[in-house]
């Protein structure tokens, strides 16, 4: 058993190497575009706000499965053809941009608005009030659900494997399609999955510790 | 030597406002010249507090003007009646402090940041010129050891002095102040006031609603009382505070206030 393993494992780091590279590019994505929209739900004029709501809804109401079917075999009806690859980012990113914006949503909404109001009293400026007083305080409350939605991206990428992307999934099936050995190789993975998404909250709980000293 | 005998600082000129079908100022007329305390009584829901937020601007107006140093605080002076834009307001607002009822101060910053960040990001001062005037003012409100404590280590009461020192170290040309002892504990308020009075003695032009009659008395230099979103009588306040003054609905106010009060 161990020798299969030493055998699978520098093919297993090439398909670990693109769950972590999908992963990173979906989070990071999804980080960019979901706080941008988030500010536009919560401080925006009303059409910006029902655009991004609407978008918020809809995509959470779909299965994230039928999203990456829909982006990949989907848009190339309307003249969109995505490589594999990026239909899988892409849809990933869209799935968890919407999440991201109800994190958002949720953390800047519980800043009373009175920090708002002292913050413009003293004359700061629309982006120097998120960037100095609304987000600092929102951040503690961000990191949390976040943290957690980054740990989903790391298991939801296994997903892009149904594309025939190898990444860590796939690598770990191509394996067992020649060795026939499912066990070892299923919990190797399992191992791998869980030491990263551990290593996460980890270190979410240390960041939240830092910021603890946040009181209202 | 002027022509305009007294210019006003602050000139609030026919200012009306509603909230939906509610009128909350009708027409509001209030002149305050430098160096002048006037204080803004009346029954809640007379409109005292939406008067003071307009002129900061944290409240837009529906129709009349308020200048600050004959400026128009809210809107573009191009005749239109067109909203200034993000900088231009934030840089009105600038010119006003404002203390606030529940004193908002920025939890994730200590006393002296919490007076540090407008001076270091609106009015453009290093880090060490802020972190000074922020000291100095700490030691004006008696906090100057508490330079480096969280807001939810101070108590009420010191809480709301950093939250006047905050907002007079921009160096505002008015000072707004909004029932800044409405939430303190009955021991707390005497060093509050305190601190009010003596940047009244400075010169520090003040506009303050609140309910404390007897400091209204002694330390303004006006007394306005607001009744149903309008100004009902203005003076001094030998007069308004008064037992001659033949106003109703100010007698009865004061009447019902002196029953809960005493």
């Amino acid at each position: 058993m161990l020798g299969q393993i030493a055998y699978a494992l520098p093919f297993l780091a090439q398909g670990f190497a693109v769950t972590l590279w999908v992963s990173l590019l979906v989070v990071a994505l999804s980080l960019v575009a979901g706080v941008m929209m988030g500010v536009g739900l919560v401080y925006g004029p009303a059409p910006l706000r029902w655009v991004v709501r609407i978008f918020s809804d809809t995509i959470r109401g779909i299965p994230i499965l039928v999203l990456i079917f829909f982006v990949y075999y989907g848009l190339p009806a309307v003249g969109i053809h995505l490589e594999s690859f990026w239909a899988a980012v892409l849809a990933l990113t869209l799935f968890k941009t919407a999440q991201v914006i109800e994190y958002l949503r949720g953390a800047v909404g519980s800043i009373p608005k009175g920090q708002s109001e002292a913050s413009m009293a003293i004359g700061l400026t629309f982006r120097q009030r998120l960037a100095y007083v609304i987000f600092p305080q929102a951040f503690r409350r961000f990191l949390p659900p976040w943290i957690n939605g980054v740990t989903d991206a790391v298991k939801g990428s296994a997903l892009v494997s149904l594309l025939g992307i190898t990444d860590l999934m796939h690598a770990i099936n191509q394996v067992i399609g020649r060795t026939y050995e499912a066990m070892p190789l299923y919990i190797l993975g399992a191992v791998i999955y869980f030491a990263v998404n551990y290593a996460l909250s980890l270190a979410s709980r240390r960041l939240e510790r830092r910021f603890s000293f946040i009181r209202e | 030597m002027s022509t305009h005998a007294n210019p006003a600082l602050l000139d609030v000129s026919e200012v009306s406002k509603s909230f939906g079908s509610v009128e909350v100022l009708r027409s509001v007329s209030l002149q305050v010249t430098r160096g002048e305390v006037v204080t803004v009584i009346g029954p809640s829901g007379s409109g005292k507090t939406t008067l003071l937020r307009c002129v900061n601007f944290l409240e837009s107006y529906d129709s009349g003007s308020i200048r600050i140093d004959g400026k128009e605080v809210g809107f573009r002076e191009t005749g239109t009646r067109q909203r200034r834009s993000e900088r231009d307001l934030a840089a009105m607002r600038a010119e006003t402090g404002m203390v606030f009822q529940s004193f908002n101060l920025f939890p994730h910053l200590t006393a002296a940041g919490n007076i540090m960040l407008g001076l270091r990001k609106v009015r453009g001062k290093s880090s060490a010129e802020a972190r000074q005037i922020a000291e100095h003012w700490l030691g004006r409100v008696g906090l100057a050891h508490k330079a480096d404590s969280l807001p939810a280590e101070l108590s009420g009461g010191q809480q709301q002095r950093v939250g006047i020192a905050r907002a007079v170290a921009m160096e505002p040309k008015i000072l707004l102040l909004d029932e800044i002892t409405s939430a303190l504990d009955p021991e707390l308020v005497g060093e509050v006031l305190e601190v009010v009075r003596s940047l009244a003695e400075d010169g520090m032009t003040m506009v303050m609603v609140t309910h404390e009659m007897a400091f209204a008395r002694d330390a303004s230099s006006r007394i306005v009382f607001m009744a149903d979103g309008g100004v009902s009588a203005a003076g001094p306040p030998a007069e308004i505070l008064g037992a001659e003054i033949d106003n109703e609905r100010l007698r009865s106010f004061l009447a019902r206030f002196r029953a809960s009060h005493f």
